[in-house]
């Protein structure tokens, strides 16, 4: 019986000839990323050597990266003071793969890595992060973890007992109408399997609608595959991420990348025609309570967010921007852009993106994860709804239980900013087409 | 036995267990106070330890879906509350073995608050009810870990041996 993607990396990082789903292995790391969690991590990496008179030795420092995003700038003493004693360990230890506050060098996790070339196919990634999933677009095994677990790969530079997760293959196929992208299939694909229907799976992506898209949109398909339960989402590496690593991330090194056998062993397949897909919306309080957009159409929402590691690299700017451009966002509504990091800033200023955000009326924020978890800016009041590219709509999630969140593509965030209330982004341009 | 002090329904996420505006707290002896803090009522007994050591959360599927916050498992540690729920999610139920919370995987329970319950063998009991509902394993590759008495101590264990080398 042949291979998935997730069975050869793991026999790879194992030194096995082969694994098959269900074998327990301890595959090496070959990333291990937090981000200002690892103020905890380094907690409890302390707590491993206590009593045992070593000095904690992180097992490879060039092989860890650190990526301050959650909240940048520091909202409270108590987070710059963390953010303070992350820094003062990473120079410490020596760790270079280090991403501070910074507007050319900062930004979000799960587009740094990407950007910077620090994921390669066939890697195995780990991060304290759920939606570490992201990386799975470049044809890596990449998953979250909790932070005392990788307190444990720092000193180990393996991961213990992991199990090897069964795959569930996705196939799309089909030409994306206008106005319809990567988040859509997304949206769709969780409300299909339901947000526990890939636990402890993986999602691997075929079909010729994931061999067009571009690594920006596989970044969105990994991303979200969490949302859905998954261990993590896998894209096989193909000529686009190649592409993408040598191009946009300059990577010069030798590339490896990992494809599945033919007769490889699925628990389950899964196809999407894309070509029917229409604008998909999350509606509260699950990311699995998903409806084409018609059945929501019409709602009043006060703040429109676009960014977060799902949806703020250029490509969701480039439509967002041109839907608004020479327009302006709806009054009474609030609309906040986040690019997803200072290169992306950068880009798409040079684009003008950003002069039309501002000129219709947005407010562009620092690169982060802004309001997406609650815990720094864009707080929403009691009663109000938000619709955001972000990734989660969990009762609570941008920071009041008291409020509604909508998941979206900058396409509708973009169309609905316009008008105040969730909008078609087929209706909003005339003709449909960008 | 133990009462049930609390009965959810299906995907019960990390923001609701420890809300993501407190997640700058991370230490295990600081996260407790903020354990189910959009739940007021709850809250406030659980501060005022007014709910025992041992009680029961009883959940639906997927208990602990979305964030990998350790918080969400040293919050409920913090207490020794015992979650039974129809499913966890993967992440939950690594930091939750991990960190020596613990976990109940039964498909079929059913309970309501006030309930006493009672974990038998592979088996949770809901004595008020007289149900009897099976306990599917952990998975495998977890189990190692429980006997360790927790990641800390394997690991310590691991570094310690690979240091006498």
């Amino acid at each position: 019986m042949g291979k998935t993607v997730v069975e050869k990396i793991l026999a790879r990082a194992s030194g096995r000839s082969a694994v098959s789903a269900g074998d327990v292995v301890e595959p090496a790391v070959d990333l291990a990323m937090s981000h200002e969690n690892a103020a905890l991590v380094i907690n409890q990496f302390h707590e491993i050597y206590k009593g045992t008179g070593l000095e904690p030795r992180i097992w490879d420092p060039s092989r860890i990266a650190i990526v301050f995003d959650h909240r940048v700038p520091a909202e409270s003493p108590k987070t710059a003071t963390n953010q303070k004693k992350v820094r003062e360990f990473v120079a410490q230890h020596g760790i270079a793969k280090f991403h501070d506050i910074r507007g050319d060098l900062g930004g979000i996790c799960h587009q740094i890595l990407p950007e910077n070339g620090y994921v390669r196919p066939g890697a195995v990634v780990l991060g304290t992060d759920s939606h570490t999933t992201s990386h799975g677009a470049l044809g890596a095994f990449a998953f979250g973890i909790g932070a005392t677990e990788m307190a444990s790969v720092w000193a180990l530079g393996t991961a213990l007992n992991v199990e090897v997760p069964a795959t569930i293959k996705v196939v799309v196929s089909g030409l994306l109408p206008p106005m319809v992208g990567p988040k859509d299939v997304i949206l769709h694909l969780v409300g299909l399997l339901t947000a526990e229907g890939a636990n402890f799976r993986v999602l691997e992506f075929h079909g010729d609608t994931i061999r067009a898209m571009n690594t920006s949109g596989r970044l969105v398909l990994c991303n979200m595959s969490v949302e859905a339960g998954a261990t993590a989402g896998i894209v096989p590496a193909d000529e686009e991420t190649l592409r993408y690593l040598r191009v946009e991330a300059r990577v010069e090194d030798a590339l490896t990348p990992v494809t599945p056998d033919a007769d490889a062993a699925y628990v389950r397949t899964v196809t999407i025609d894309a070509s029917n897909l229409e604008p998909q919306v999350a509606c509260p309080h699950t990311v699995d309570n998903v409806k084409p957009i018609g059945a929501v159409a019409g709602t009043r929402v006060h703040q429109i967010v676009i960014g977060s590691c799902t949806n703020g690299r250029l490509d969701d700017l480039a439509v967002a921007a041109r839907i608004l451009k020479g327009k302006k966002v709806a009054p009474g509504v609030r609309m906040l852009v986040f690019p997803a990091s200072g290169r992306i800033y950068a880009q798409a200023l040079l684009k003008g993106y950003l002069g039309d955000f501002v000129q219709a009326g947005a407010v562009v924020m620092n690169p982060g994860c802004g309001p997406c978890l609650g815990v720094h800016e864009g707080a929403l009041g009691d009663g109000e709804t938000a619709l955001s590219t972000t990734n989660r709509n969990f009762k609570g999630r941008m920071g009041n239980p008291a409020s509604d969140v909508y998941l979206c593509s900058p396409a509708v965030a973009a169309a609905s900013a316009l008008t105040g209330t969730i909008t078609d982004p087929r209706s909003a341009v005339p003709g449909g087409a960008l | 036995m133990s009462h049930v002090v609390l009965t959810l329904g299906d995907d019960v996420s990390t923001d609701v267990i420890y809300p993501g505006r407190y997640m700058a707290t991370v230490l295990p002896t600081e996260t407790p106070q903020f354990a189910f803090a959009d739940l007021a009522e709850l809250n406030a007994k659980l501060k005022a330890k007014q709910v025992p050591p041992g009680s029961f959360v009883v959940a639906g599927k997927n208990f602990g879906c979305g964030s990998s916050r350790e918080q969400a498992v040293s919050t409920l540690k913090g207490y020794d509350l015992i979650v039974v729920a129809k499913g966890f999610a993967r992440i939950f139920t690594q930091n939750a073995v991990n960190l020596g919370l613990d976990i109940v995987e039964a498909p079929a329970v059913v309970a309501s608050e006030g309930d006493e319950l009672e974990i038998q063998g592979d088996e949770v009991i809901n004595v008020t009810q007289g149900k009897r509902f099976p306990i599917v394993p952990l998975p495998l590759a977890r189990q190692a870990l429980i006997a360790a008495g927790g990641l800390i101590a394997y690991t310590r264990k691991r570094v310690m041996e690979k240091a006498a080398k």
